[in-house]
């Protein structure tokens, strides 16, 4: 059974005396797949993420991960599948040191000493910042910040990355690094953004959500190439795709 | 504790000038910039003595204070001696002498401010210094300024000369509960962040009520009120986080296990030369050699 | 209103805490019993919000001063008194270790003073029961002022007990309690008035927020035993204040008898073994003899320690030491400083 699977079946979501935020929502995401989830401010998209891991739980509906609903019983093992990375670091950098850090999932697996000592140092030599692996979170500049708490989700070993708005309050020398960071991985990725250059260059589908719901699913070429469907959900036609000729990376 | 009149010197070491909003942003920056982020640097060396057992030194530090304030209320020359732990911790471990002596000066001056009623309750004439009669009073005020010199700048100093996160560490390991280890440590982790937001808050209200205007208790509330709301929030996602990496309400740290042979010479050395200190006026002694009429 | 190390004898610093200390032991076992996980976080990030808060003032009108939050009332009413008496003391360990505030010694008495009052005693007694659900008016500003008021006397009057207790200081103990208590009646007042602004608001924006802390499942027999708890605090309170006042019916009147009985009494003991010096000293300084200077009050040797000689090498010695000290230190300075972090 793989657990690179994620599913979610006619979710249905309103926050406590509020209206639906998430209104009959369906997909399925498949092994491997790097999926981009766009939608104007408010459409949603944050809400859906925090379903994936069980900290919302859908009013009707369901979430799938691997071939098990996600219920109070699977949780914990949903969110050792899923890896979240938070939109702000800060959130999610909560320990003395980057190295106890990104040392907290792992323990709390109840590893061997050893073995936390491997992943940590696997988990930031993969991002690259073994060097700052003594310092303490809030004496990172913004990338570095965002560079560990991706090691931190790393060192759990998830199947799927789940991330929001990775690139906001990163120069274009911290985005790039991040897009060649995540271009990298193997995992499952699904990517709540604005950037759409961003998905561009990572993603090979996207969603576009509206008032909580999936209003197109397909290729990203297709997707953010068609123009009046951006239009018509609030968004704009990425630059690299809207001319003739084609300038992608590479 | 919560009242302070205009331009008084508060207890971080932020002199309040005017009282409208630009005095939210100084303090906001004084604490953040100035005071702990120095500290915080200062502790994040690695000297011999940095990298040493919390546990020795903070051990060692209230048996020093303990000494210091068992000494009788008259007594000044014979706490002279105890000037040397801090200074050499403070040699050791690289800090300027000028910083805490800096840091002290602006010390919470409670101690001073009832001290300084002793000269005048206790007027009687005590000792003489050349032609001056000096009161009890008097030197007993001198006292309590020496004790403050002596407890603060070692309270100071232990934390420039360890950092805190080996203070909590050590504490941790010396039977501090573990729930207000994690809870100092996660303090001082937001400690920046929300000083930041209170600092981002305060500026955009003084964007639109203008720099001059002063806070009144509704925008006060408003004020805090959001600033709180703010922190409820991100305590909620710092939840999320960490319930997301497995956590389940234990935190399991990983402690380097070392207890050296030189900690405990330390510990041992320095609580002879406090009970040596303290048990004969080193200073005095001196004193009479120098001046004569010793015995 | 920090009490402060140079205050205090080891005697009242030790009771202080082992007495916080066991609180804080109690508290801990507490919070880990009754609350969930999503409390930590919360305690620590509530912790930084004090700090920030209490930088933050707000004008007073009419006096020209400004008041800013205490938190020890805010803290008990979102986390509940168990978890809000971790929080104030961990916030003021942040501020005796980065500020000095206080003293390392004094911890002990500041977390029971400014701890224990508002989260065991304002709280639970005067606060809950007055502001319940109600959301402004007379009920509401009674308990916030109320309880901030309560708290901050009875955090003051053992600051005065504390100093008294320990000796350093000549103020007596009646002259104290009536410079203390008024402060802080004030400072108390203001407190409550910030804190009740900022719970009004926070309810107004997020309704539900304070009503029901977290823990409020209180143990079986809890109400009682603090009632009880209270009880005999204030019986042992009550005794030692009858106590100074039958000793001591009038501050100024108990400071002269002080001073006079301090020439008979600290001749004897005390610094008694040092007369042993006069003689040789005051040979070897003869300009400063007692005798011609000495005023008509009779002799020298009525004083406490009337050893000009003494003093005098006492001065020079302790100078000297300090200079040694300070030599030292700077001989034994660590060569390769501020290397960034170890690795
Ligand atoms: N904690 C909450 N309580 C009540 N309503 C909420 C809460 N969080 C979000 N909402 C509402 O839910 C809707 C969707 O919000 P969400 O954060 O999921 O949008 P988003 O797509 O992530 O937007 P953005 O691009 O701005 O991040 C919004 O209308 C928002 O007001
Ligand atoms: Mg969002």
């Amino acid at each position: 059974m793989s657990h690179h699977l994620i599913e979610a079946r006619d979710v249905w979501f309103a926050y406590p005396q509020g209206a639906d935020v998430l209104r009959g929502l369906s997909f399925r995401i498949t092994h491997g797949e790097a999926v981009g989830l766009i939608g104007c401010n408010g459409a949603g998209k944050s809400t859906l993420l925090m379903h994936l891991n069980g900290f919302l739980t859908p009013r009707c509906g369901e979430i799938r991960i691997g071939d098990t609903p996600l219920t109070a019983q699977t949780v914990a093992a949903a969110r050792r599948a899923v890896g979240v990375v938070f939109q702000d670091p800060d959130d999610q950098l909560f320990m003395p040191t980057v190295a106890e850090d990104v040392a907290f999932g792992p323990l709390n697996l109840g590893l061997p000493l050893d073995e936390v000592a491997q992943r940590v140092g696997a988990a930031l030599e993969r991002v690259g910042m073994t060097s700052v692996r003594e310092r303490p979170p809030y004496k990172l500049s913004a990338g570095e910040k965002r560079a560990v708490a991706i090691a931190t989700v790393l060192a759990m070993m998830p199947d799927i990355l789940v991330m929001d708005e990775p690139t906001s309050s990163l120069d274009s020398r911290g985005r790039r690094r991040l897009i060649e960071l995540l271009r990298g991985f193997e995992h499952t990725r699904i990517i709540a953004t604005h950037d759409l250059e961003l998905v561009v260059e990572i993603c090979s589908r996207v969603l576009i959500m509206d008032e909580g719901r999936i209003v197109a699913d397909g290729p990203a070429r297709t997707i953010l190439g068609d123009r009046e469907l951006l239009h018509a959900h609030g968004l704009e036609r990425p630059h690299s795709l809207s001319h003739a000729h084609a300038h992608t990376a590479e | 504790m919560a009242v302070e009149s205009e331009g008084a010197v508060e207890n971080n070491g932020v002199v309040r000038t005017a009282m409208g909003f630009g005095s939210i942003m100084n303090n906001s920056y004084g604490i953040g910039r100035m005071g702990i982020w120095r500290m915080d640097e200062m502790g994040g060396q690695a000297t011999p003595l940095h990298r040493m057992d919390a546990r020795i030194k903070i051990l060692t530090v209230f048996i020093f204070i303990g000494f210091v304030m068992s000494f009788p209320r008259y007594e000044i020359s014979a706490l002279m001696p105890f000037f040397l732990f801090p200074l050499v911790l403070m040699g050791r471990a690289g800090i300027p002498p000028s910083y805490i002596f800096k840091k002290v000066l602006i010390a919470s001056p409670f101690a001073l401010a009832v001290g300084i009623f002793n000269p005048w309750l206790d007027p009687a004439p005590m000792i003489r210094v050349g032609g001056i009669f000096v009161s009890g009073g008097w030197l007993s005020f001198l006292s309590i300024l020496i004790r403050f010199s002596l407890t603060v700048s070692v309270a100071l100093t232990l934390l420039a000369c360890t950092g805190i996160q080996r203070l909590c560490d050590g504490m941790g390991r010396m039977g501090v509960p573990q729930v207000l280890v994690v809870q100092l440590q996660l303090l001082y982790r937001y400690l920046f962040v929300v000083v930041e937001e209170g600092g981002r808050l305060g500026r955009g209200l003084a964007l639109r009520a203008g720099p001059r205007s002063r806070i009144t208790l509704r925008t006060y509330g408003a004020l805090v009120g959001h600033l709180l709301l703010r922190s409820l929030d991100r305590a909620q996602r710092v939840y999320q986080a960490m319930a997301s990496r497995g956590y389940t309400g234990e935190t399991r740290m990983m402690h380097p296990p070392v207890l050296r042979r030189v900690d405990l010479l330390f510990l041992v050395g320095w609580v002879l030369f406090f009970g040596v200190a303290r048990y004969w006026n080193l200073a005095g002694q001196m004193g009479r050699l120098l001046i004569g009429g010793g015995r | 209103m920090h009490m402060a190390d140079a205050l205090m004898s080891p005697a009242v610093g030790g009771v202080m805490w082992a007495i916080s200390g066991g609180l804080l032991a109690w508290c801990s076992r507490q919070v880990r019993r009754l609350l969930n996980d999503r409390m930590i976080p919360m305690m620590g990030v509530l912790g930084a919000f004090i700090f920030a808060a209490q930088m933050i003032n707000f004008s007073i009108p009419g006096t020209g001063s400004s008041g800013h939050l205490g938190g020890g009332l805010i803290l008990a009413a979102l986390l509940g008194p168990y978890a809000a008496f971790i929080v104030i003391a961990s916030v003021l360990t942040v501020q005796a270790l980065f500020f000095a505030d206080g003293g390392l010694l004094a911890l002990g008495c500041n977390i029971f003073n400014l701890g224990f009052f508002p989260a065991f005693v304002a709280y639970p007694l005067i606060y809950k029961p007055l502001v319940k659900s109600t959301q402004g008016g007379l009920r509401f500003w009674m308990g916030a002022i109320g309880a901030a008021v309560v708290g901050l006397q009875l955090g003051a009057f053992c600051v005065v007990l504390e100093t008294t207790l320990s000796g350093i200081s000549d103020l007596p103990f009646s002259t104290f309690v009536w410079m203390m208590l008024p402060i802080h009646l004030a400072i108390g007042v203001v407190e409550g008035v910030a804190t009740g602004a900022v719970v009004l608001f926070v309810l107004k924006a997020r309704p539900g927020l304070l009503g029901e802390p977290v823990d409020s499942a209180t143990p079986p027999g809890g109400g009682r035993k603090v009632i009880i708890g209270l009880l005999a605090a204030t019986l042992i309170v009550g005794g030692v204040v009858s106590w100074f006042a039958s000793t001591h019916p009038d501050g100024l009147e108990w400071a002269m008898a002080k001073v006079k009985g301090k020439n008979t009494l600290e001749s004897q003991a005390g610094m008694s073994e040092k007369l042993a010096d006069i003689q040789a000293t005051t040979a070897f300084l003869p300009d400063y003899g007692f005798k011609k200077s000495e005023p008509s009050q009779g002799e020298s040797s009525s004083w406490p320690a009337p050893s000009a000689g003494t003093s005098v090498s006492g001065l020079v010695g302790g100078l000297l030491t300090l200079v040694l000290a300070v030599g030292a230190g700077w001989l034994l300075r660590a060569k390769g400083r501020s290397k960034t972090m170890e690795s």
